[in-house]
């Protein structure tokens, strides 16, 4: 396949992906929500109410783009955007197969932290730009949130690139291969710590991508709904999108980092086509396990208060990843056979 | 002359793209009457800075840029800015009557100096690269070469978080406040 088809179908593929993401995981949100909650949740629009996100789609396109009075309107119109490109961006390195992967370039890890980290900026003049008090203080509390969670997350993430000694992800992948105890999660031989690694990533991109239980972004019970209180229509629906998207790649950054990305919990492998989907249903497994689990938590777990969601991570998940940075570069250094 | 729609060609095309968004970034930065919007071209100016870096070889100091200046720097100005007044005050801007002339002059100056030394200056042509710009060879002169000026800059950030703390002090009470 010459090189410019394979970028023009991969690009078709990201954007229909993180668009039909977005809208299935509303439905996967709200059914959830329901079934957790003893009701049946959407069911009118289709069998099962699988056409609901068809009609969700359709409101939010036809609503008019209201400017409300007093907002800047340029900041206003482009931070949902700037929510939304950065994710997409991202999916570029993720590898979905051994073979299904857009561009592997050797600093993936890297590269989805630095388009992750323009997500807040998105948030945070859409905030100010809406000149909305709730929207304002949704936006200051999403900061310091930001600010607090990425600390743990990148030494997380550098004691992993210590064990793998590389960023390429499709490296990281590969190097998990075998049966399911070689995945990450499991090494205890490369890092004594690596379950709490794994739960210390899983927590920080939670409150990364603004979930439950550190939904503080838009706490509707107390910020009507917080930084996007005055979107209307698409710009409502832009945010949410880029942040399902941003539910995704941060699930998808933990299965791969841990849970062997691609890599079947046997050492079962097939060539070509048999192969990539071998391996991509493998990896949407682990992602949308993930992604369960997501939704799972938001509607088990009431919303911490602030002090607690910062106490949280600058009292125990800090001290705990730099520990847990000490220890791992010394069992690299003491056992450097392991 | 490339043809456009070559390799080449589409990569100098992308390349004056980056540069103009820089330009863009920078000129939004210094001439919007609203601080917040300064802040987004500044935003807009070190992506476009992040795609320099790429062209140079050097895909690690790309991402850091955009890692740290977008996401960090950026961040923290909004930040602040957010805490002071949102409405921008209607005679912010006039100074007195020598302000136009006297920055104009001042530009002048310095694009004259600047025109001067790069008219002086002999120009090597660019050796060969260094390194590849990979990780491993920024970590490795970070660490033997320039290990000086590295442990400077946590020097520098040292003082900086003593400073905080210090302002941060100021102002609360043992009893009061938090929970």
């Amino acid at each position: 396949m010459p090189e410019w088809l394979r970028v023009i179908l991969f690009i078709i593929f990201v954007l229909s992906f993180a668009g039909l993401n977005a809208a299935y995981l509303v439905w996967c949100e709200r059914k959830g929500a329901g079934h957790i909650q003893r009701r049946i949740g959407p069911k009118e629009v289709g069998p099962f109410g699988l056409l609901q996100p068809l009609a969700d789609g359709a409101k939010l396109m036809s609503k008019q783009l209201f400017l409300p009075k007093g907002v800047d309107p340029i900041l206003f119109m482009v931070a949902p955007l700037m929510v939304m490109v950065p994710a997409i961006m991202s999916f570029c390195v993720i590898p979905f197969s051994e073979t299904f992967v857009a561009r592997e370039i050797n600093l993936g890890l890297l590269m989805i932290f630095a388009f992750a980290s323009v997500n807040v900026l998105g948030l945070l003049l859409g905030s100010w730009g809406s000149a909305n008090k709730y929207a304002l203080i949704a936006g200051a509390r999403c900061v310091s949130q930001n600010v607090a969670y990425e600390i743990p997350m990148l030494i997380t993430t550098i004691t992993m690139v210590m064990v793998t000694n590389t960023m390429n992800l499709n490296e990281i992948v590969r190097s998990q291969a075998g049966w399911f105890i070689h995945w990450h999660i499991f090494r205890l031989d490369m890092s004594l710590l690596m379950p709490v690694s794994f739960l210390i990533f899983f927590v920080c991109s939670l409150a990364e991508t603004n979930r439950a239980p550190f939904d503080m972004a838009e706490a509707e019970s107390e910020l009507i709904a917080g930084a996007y209180t005055e979107y209307p229509g698409m710009g409502f629906g832009v945010f949410f999108m880029g942040e399902y998207a941003n539910i995704v790649i941060g699930c998808a950054l933990t299965a791969i980092l841990f849970l062997g990305g691609w890599q079947a919990p046997i050492p079962l492998n097939f060539g070509g086509f048999l192969g990539v989907l071998w391996g991509m249903s493998w990896f949407f497994l682990k992602l949308y396990a993930l992604i369960f689990t997501v939704i799972w938590i938001r509607w088990t777990y009431p919303r911490t208060q602030f002090y607690e969601l910062l106490n949280l991570s600058w009292k125990v998940l800090i001290p705990i990843s730099l520990f847990n940075l000490i220890l791992t570069a010394l069992q690299i250094k003491i056992f450097p056979w392991l | 002359m490339v043809p456009l729609f070559s390799a080449e060609g589409l990569s100098s095309l992308l390349f004056i793209v980056i540069v103009m968004t820089t330009l863009l970034g920078a000129v939004i930065a210094t001439h919007s009457e609203r601080l917040i919007r300064a802040v987004a071209g500044l935003a807009i100016a070190c992506i476009g800075v992040a795609g320099l870096y790429y062209y140079l070889h050097s895909p690690f100091v790309a991402l850091m840029e955009m890692l740290i200046y977008v996401g960090a720097v950026c961040v923290t100005i909004v930040f602040a800015v957010m805490l002071a007044d949102p409405n921008p005050e209607e005679d912010a801007a006039a100074g007195s009557i020598f302000t136009g002339p006297l920055s104009f002059a001042l530009g002048i100056m310095v694009f004259w100096g600047l025109y001067a030394v790069s008219g002086k200056t002999s120009w090597v042509p660019p050796a060969a690269r260094i390194n590849d710009g990979s990780l491993e060879e920024v970590g490795k002169s970070l660490l033997t070469n320039y290990s000086m000026v590295f442990e400077l800059i946590s020097l520098v950030l040292l003082i900086a978080i003593i400073g905080s703390l210090v302002l941060a002090r100021q102002g609360r009470t043992r009893t009061g406040g938090q929970s």
